[in-house]
């Protein structure tokens, strides 16, 4: 007889917005879950347990198997938990919102990282693709309440962290990236996702608690560059 | 008119994944090859405007982009051999390899290849670090996918070839038998199966095209 703690268990840190990725899914199916804050500046011997390769949050944790990346997470629960389904059911729909879902994690959050991590010319460059990025967002959106249509999904969970984190990074940095007046599109998806009953519900981190934290990065952080996206920061 | 077109190019590790997966399922397809370094088609950039890269797979007028999306589509549209495991953890797991592939060791291995100095020692060891992890998930395995090939495989294909090559051109090695038995192994094992064996990209091609990208980023340094 197989003995599997069927709970689920959500390590993170509190201002992750990985984290908040899996937050938002895990609500949006109506999973409770256990939730194990790790201060990723102070790692217990649990990050390393549970995610030896990359040391890093949110890990989900299912019948006692950890998984790490939230696209990762959110695609296994998805397959897990087969109510609300995030992903469309038509191959080329399912193929089309991966796409734009790593589309807008390479070129607009990591582009605006890299801007919140900068100053001078590397910021400009970083802010000046963000906007390209924002654009080619704002056409796909154009028409739409989410992104895969009437009803919030994937993409919109991927890309949540545009509707509460990106004024911060612009704020902290003194940058400008998304303009409401440019932007309706996405301006009207960022009232829609906000507004959506189980989002609004949600834990989300405190507007000043942010700005502190955040600027506190920026100090620590100017001039270098996550290794991830170091691709990105010589094509600036 | 052809239902499956691939927009590729032979010297591409992820246009080769596609061609891997398509023939795993048994689709018949038309290949596209598109000059990646000089001049891509216009039929490209319709199909792929946000990136204007290969591979792109196009299915009944409809184009796929990005090589891992293309290997789920494929995996969720045709029947035949599985590229991605059944039981969710198992799928997890196969996408966080590839991940790692595509964004630990294939941008480090690169490096390793097309660097000088300091700049190739440091990426040298990196990817030294990488495929340590990567050959410690072949324990007790033929391949990544267990008894036959899949999405990490198919994924980590560039192991098996392009490091193969640029390593004998450049004269240095870092994936040598005795640092990396499994992976040597596993290398084996992948160009030894039926699909790969049938299918071998054209090592003749594939070196003149690394020599020549070798000549040119020599005369640029």
């Amino acid at each position: 007889m197989e003995n599997k703690d069927s709970t689920v268990k959500l390590v993170g840190f509190w201002v992750s917005p990985f984290v908040q990725r899996v937050r938002w899914a895990l609500k949006l199916k109506g999973i409770e879950y256990e939730y194990i804050e790790e201060d990723i500046f102070n790692r217990s011997h649990l990050l390393s347990e549970l995610n030896p390769v990359h040391q890093k949050v949110p890990v989900l944790v299912h019948n006692g198997k950890p998984l790490p990346e939230s696209f990762i997470i959110l695609e296994y629960i998805d397959e897990t938990w087969k109510h609300n389904p995030s992903l469309p059911q038509d191959p080329h729909e399912r193929a089309t919102a991966r796409f734009w879902a790593k589309f807008a994690e390479e070129k607009l959050f990591g582009a605006a990282w890299i801007g919140l991590c900068s100053e001078d010319d590397e910021q400009e460059g970083a802010v000046k693709s963000s906007i390209e990025a924002l654009e080619k967002i704002e056409e796909k959106l154009k028409g739409k309440n989410f992104f895969g249509g009437d009803r919030i999904g994937y993409v919109d969970i991927i890309n949540g962290w545009i509707s509460y984190m990106l004024p911060i990074w612009e704020e902290v940095a003194s940058m400008k990236i998304y303009d409401p007046m440019k932007f309706p599109a996405v301006t009207s998806w960022i009232s829609n996702f906000r507004e959506h009953p189980v989002i609004k519900e949600e834990y989300l981190p405190s507007k000043d608690e942010m700005i502190v934290y955040f600027q506190w990065r920026r100090k620590v952080l100017k001039g270098t560059y996550p290794p991830m996206f170091s691709n990105l920061v010589k094509k600036i | 008119m052809a239902e499956v077109k691939l927009f590729g190019s032979s010297g591409s590790p992820f246009s080769r994944r596609i061609e891997v997966a398509l023939k795993l399922k048994g689709v018949e397809y038309e290949f596209i090859e598109e000059d990646i370094y000089n001049k891509k088609s216009p039929l490209l950039l319709k199909y792929n405007p946000v990136h204007k890269k290969v591979p792109v797979l196009l299915h009944n007028g409809k184009p796929i982009c990005e090589s891992l999306v293309i290997l789920e589509y494929i995996d969720e549209t045709w029947e035949g051999p599985s590229i991605l495991p059944k039981d969710p953890y198992e799928r997890a797991m196969a996408r966080f390899w590839v991940k790692f592939l595509d964004e630990k060791c294939f941008p480090a291995m690169w490096q390793a290849c097309w660097s000088i100095g300091e700049e190739q020692e440091k990426a040298k060891e990196e990817a030294t670090e990488f495929l340590k992890i990567l050959e410690g998930t072949l324990s007790g395995k033929k391949f990544f996918g267990g008894d036959s090939i899949g999405m990490v495989d198919i994924g980590a294909n560039f192991i098996a070839y392009w490091f193969m090559l640029p390593q004998e051109l450049a004269g240095f090695e870092v994936l040598t038998k005795e640092k990396f038995p499994k992976l040597n192994e596993w290398k084996n094992e992948y160009l030894n199966c039926s699909i790969i064996k049938e299918n071998p990209p054209l090592k003749d091609k594939l070196t003149a095209l690394f020599r020549a990208r070798f000549q040119a980023v020599g005369a640029a340094k």
